[in-house]
């Protein structure tokens, strides 16, 4: 019964998750399909074991119990049975064991170049840069990754303070982002579309508003959005931005954020530049718009308690122009 | 008391039975009032205080997780704020695994082994006194910490750097640090006494292949405390030294390294949940053996089973770390390590069908409650399985899935063990049965409600959702199930509220037990319930691994112990054969002065380091009261 409903919702949270939120059932790339043969075959395997043990119980309690069985305890039929249950037990966990290892080596296997790009943790949102050899060409930007499909991405990842994982369950399992170290992941989404993750390993007050999203696309589409990225900031402004971009420069907000092209250059916040293409703000918090924008920054203590933007004290016209400029940061 | 001359007579063998007794009462029993009951050594009223102790730890817990299933019922709730809640969830963790699941394994243990064995009190009895009043200000320490809103919330197994000095700031890891000293120091003190009891108290006759399977398992367990409570006593002070004293053990920037605390923690970490299971196991093994009217079939291969667990369970830490970035080889290792615990764990479950197969079961609620382990503790076993596996814990790694994971461990796996042991020994702890219409719900509720919290738990951490997080947004198709674990949490609820009530009712006005309500074999059921304070009359001699069983009518005993002084017998560690007759330490109140002023050390060392050097000078004073001969028989060698 437990089976069958559990069979139930795996079949429903399968057809439910097309949604292409975040599962590790619903997946779009190369070690995550892998991942999820395995997990199926443990599945079923697991269930059967389980259901074969819980038939002999019952079987045990019900069956009738002969007056004098006392002799039959230490026969020799048990002695078979118990031994031969413990060998099968044996050849099932080797199997599982020996296809863990091959599951491993199949989701390590590269097809071809792999794009590198830097993933660091931060308390609590993600920071993006695309590596270049040449630096003009290096940007950053913050929990929105952009990978072209169907090539392997090799995701650097650190971190300068705690612990965080990098999770993008349709993608590939996790990795942490261990500070002092630094690991890797190799991730290949198959088919175009938008995949969210979260921060795994607790990491403190808003552990869980640490949202990013993976956003794969055609080859095509992933060189314009490059190249869009790495031009400074908007120049096409109206006044009403241009305003905000002042106040923007005049009070504290340039000390921790950058929007390149301007001396706003500050580093422990996500840098700006284009916040206004990015799907989020807040690490996956809220849908970018010019309306979520100005919420953010009239009080982002109560949007998520404990992070490390202060309310910066603004009046509604100052605010309505830097959210207007924000909103332009394409 | 006057010291009992060598001409005199003072031993047992000429004595009539009720003047053995009154004797017996007078030397070993304890008179009533607030003095007597601080400095009170009996095991089995130390074990009675923290087994009562430790269920108020799980009430405490149980309330937690209420909260934060509250919070957690529909997304983005406002119940609960982020501080509070990592402080709620961090303080359920620690508390279940530190201040209820380890104590109460132990307190069983300290009740029923001397019972067991056959011997009139634990070994080293002050130490076991000490070791309670040291639990039990830790528990204090963490609770009061939590009131004042400075409870740990850097989760149960606080990693660093988020536990050190830089990211946890104030006070709230240091508490969590030094609780964890409090709970090592009392888990080390009792697995002493425990080997020292089991190895050298046993009654003559009960070599080791008489022993019954329940002290088997805490033999092994005790082991297991001794060898891995120094790895994290290790961690946690390097914790304290790198948050107090500058030290830089966890600090990458000064070449120290993040992972060596994981190392440390799960080097312990991963023994203390056999800590926990095994002892849930030997219940489980009593338990069965009584309700099928049988010994356990293979005994041998359950003995091997338990050490083979104990030895495999050092072998594993690293499946707690497997997506931190390790080396493959490395990885791969500790996946077939970790999978070879299914055979031990797999032969126990065959072992006990094959029993079941040939006995006649009696469904009583203890019984039941083995059922519901069987049922649940395989799942976990099976999920289990599932996480050992490398590839597959990278999906399922520090989500709900893994929270479903061990709670159907530790719940099925030894909380269902434990409140079955708790209906099956509640006669004997108290002289009244509990009441089995009652167990029956109480049985159905939590095994039902715990099966609706938890299985979907699994279903969720597979669509996505980390463990640990206060809430979570609107757009994740998480909330309908959330909703369903709270409500169903309810249902758990319902049962253990049932539970409660029913230990606190059946305690005054339960049926009237007799020595041996369920014709169990061992030997903690013949002598009357509840036990006198010296336990046995006579000390029994056992012929054979059901000695009860065996000798239903009239038990085989020793006689020639002295009546006029705490007196054990003590046997060989291979056959117990009799050695030596010893004495055992009276009543003191010098153990619970002794705790406090270590409790004084540990708490004042949150804040100064010199509290180490000052805090020396009480413990020195109470230890040197505690071991000043005080001119008693018992100082006699």
């Amino acid at each position: 019964m437990k089976v069958v409903k559990l069979l139930l919702y795996l079949v429903l949270s399968g057809v439910a998750g097309c949604s292409g939120l975040q599962s590790a059932l619903d997946v779009h790339g190369m070690p995550a399909t892998h991942l999820k043969h395995l997990m199926t075959a443990f599945f079923w395997i697991c269930a059967i074991v389980w259901l074969l043990v819980i038939v002999t119980l019952i079987y045990a309690l019900v069956r009738s119990h002969t007056a004098d069985a006392s002799t039959q305890l230490d026969g020799p039929r048990t002695r078979i049975a118990v031994s031969g249950a413990v060998a099968a037990t044996s050849v099932i966990i080797t199997g599982l064991t020996i296809a863990s290892f091959y599951t491993t080596r199949s989701i390590d296997t590269r097809m071809g170049d792999a794009i590198t790009i830097a993933v660091k943790g931060e308390q609590w949102w993600w920071r993006v840069r695309y590596p270049n050899p040449d630096w003009v060409l290096e940007f950053e930007t913050a929990n929105e990754i952009h990978i072209p499909v169907g090539r392997d991405v090799r995701l650097q990842l650190e971190s300068a303070n705690v612990i965080h994982s990098f999770w993008v369950p349709s993608l590939a399992g996790k990795q942490d982002l261990v500070p002092g170290r630094s690991n890797t992941l190799l991730i290949r989404a198959e088919r175009p579309g938008v995949y969210r993750g979260q921060c795994a390993e607790f990491c403190g007050l808003q552990h869980s508003h640490m949202g990013i999203l993976v956003v794969a696309e055609d080859e095509a589409s992933f060189s314009r959005w490059l190249a869009s990225q790495r031009v400074v900031r908007s120049r096409t402004m109206d006044d009403e931005a241009a305003a905000g971009e002042r106040v923007f420069l005049a009070k504290p907000c340039a000390a921790c954020h950058t929007v390149r092209g301007t001396f706003a250059t500050g580093i422990s916040g996500p840098d700006l530049t284009h916040v206004g293409s990015r799907r989020t703000i807040g690490a996956g918090l809220l849908e970018t718009t010019r309306g979520s924008l100005a919420a953010w920054i009239a009080d982002p203590q109560t949007l998520k308690p404990g992070n490390n933007m202060p309310m910066v004290p603004l009046t509604s016209d100052e605010l309505r122009q830097v959210s207007r400029y924000m909103d332009v940061l394409r | 008391m006057t010291v009992g001359s060598p001409e005199r007579d003072t031993r047992d063998s000429r004595l009539t039975d009720s003047e053995l007794q009154r004797q017996l009462a007078v030397t070993w029993g304890s008179a009533g009032g607030l003095w007597n009951a601080l400095s009170n050594v009996d095991h089995k009223v130390i074990g009675r205080r923290y087994i009562v102790t430790a269920f108020v730890f799980l009430a405490l817990g149980g309330v937690l997780s209420l909260a934060m299933r509250l919070q957690l019922s529909q997304p983005e709730a406002r119940f609960i704020g982020p501080d509070r809640y990592n402080q709620i969830f961090t303080m359920h963790g620690t508390n279940m695994m530190f201040l209820f699941a380890v104590p109460v394994m132990e307190a069983m243990a300290v009740y029923l082994v001397p019972l067991m064995v056959g011997t009139r009190n634990i070994a080293f009895p002050r130490l076991n006194a000490f070791s309670y009043w040291m639990f039990l200000a830790g528990g204090i320490l963490l609770w009061v910490a939590f009131a004042i809103d400075t409870g740990p919330d850097v989760g149960w197994f606080a990693y660093v750097p988020l536990a050190g000095p830089q990211y946890g700031t104030g006070k709230r890891a240091d508490i969590w640090a030094q609780m964890i000293t409090f709970t090592e120091i009392s888990a080390l003190a009792v697995s002493l006494e425990l080997v020292v009891t089991i190895l050298k108290q046993r009654a003559p006759g009960m070599a080791l292949n008489r022993i019954p399977l329940f002290v088997w398992s805490i033999l092994v367990t005790s082991f297991l405390v001794i060898l891995a409570m120094p790895a994290i006593m290790i961690a946690s002070t390097s914790l304290i030294l790198d948050r107090l004293v500058g030290t830089h053990f966890f600090n990458p920037a000064e070449g120290g390294d993040v992972l060596l605390w994981q190392h440390l923690f799960w080097f312990f970490g991963h023994p203390e949940v056999y800590i926990i299971f095994l002892p849930a196991v030997g219940m489980v093994s009593t338990i069965i053996a009584t309700f099928t009217q049988r010994p356990v079939f293979g005994y041998l291969a359950m003995v091997m089973a338990l050490i083979t667990t104990g030895v495999l369970a050092f072998g594993l830490w690293v499946h707690h770390m497997f997506v931190a970035g390790l080396p493959r080889l490395g990885a791969s290792f500790f996946t077939a390590s970790s999978m070879a615990i299914a055979l031990p764990a797999g032969l126990q479950i065959f072992c006990w069908l094959a029993t079941i197969w040939w006995g006649r079961p009696i469904f009583r609620t203890p019984f039941l409650f083995v059922l519901g382990f069987i049922f649940t503790f395989v799942i976990g076993g099976m999920t289990g399985v599932m996480v050992a596996s490398v590839p597959f814990d990278t999906q399922v790694h520090d989500t709900y899935f893994v929270v479903a994971h061990f709670h159907y461990v530790l719940v099925g796996g030894a909380l269902f063990p434990l409140l079955g042991a708790i209906y099956y020994w509640f006669p004997k702890f108290t002289g009244r049965m509990m009441s089995e219409r009652l167990g029956k719900w109480v049985f159905g509720l939590i095994v039902l409600g715990f099966n609706l919290t938890f299985f979907p738990m699994h279903i969720l951490g597979l669509q996505g959702m980390p463990r640990r997080i206060y809430t979570y947004q609107p757009e994740m198709p998480w909330g309908g199930l959330n909703m369903f674990i709270s409500l169903s949490a309810l249902i758990l609820t319902t049962g253990f509220l049932l539970f409660f009530i029913d230990v606190i009712r059946s305690a005054r006005h339960g049926k009237s037990a007799g020595a041996n309500p369920w014709r169990a074999s061992t030997l903690e059921w013949a002598t009357p319930s509840p036990p006198p304070c010296y336990n046995f009359q006579r000390i029994p001699v056992v012929g054979d691994s059901t000695p009860v069983w065996t000798d239903c009518e009239v038990l085989t005993v020793a006689s020639g112990l002295r009546v006029d002084r705490r007196e054990l017998l003590i046997t060989g560690v291979v056959d117990a054969s009799p050695e030596a007759r010893e004495s055992s330490p009276d009543h003191s109140v010098w153990p619970f002065w002794t705790a406090i002023a270590t409790a004084l050390v540990l708490i004042w060392s949150i804040f100064t380091p010199w509290a180490v050097v000052w805090g020396a000078v009480p413990v020195a004073t109470a230890l040197t009261g505690w071991f000043w001969p005080k001119g008693k028989p018992e100082d006699e060698s």
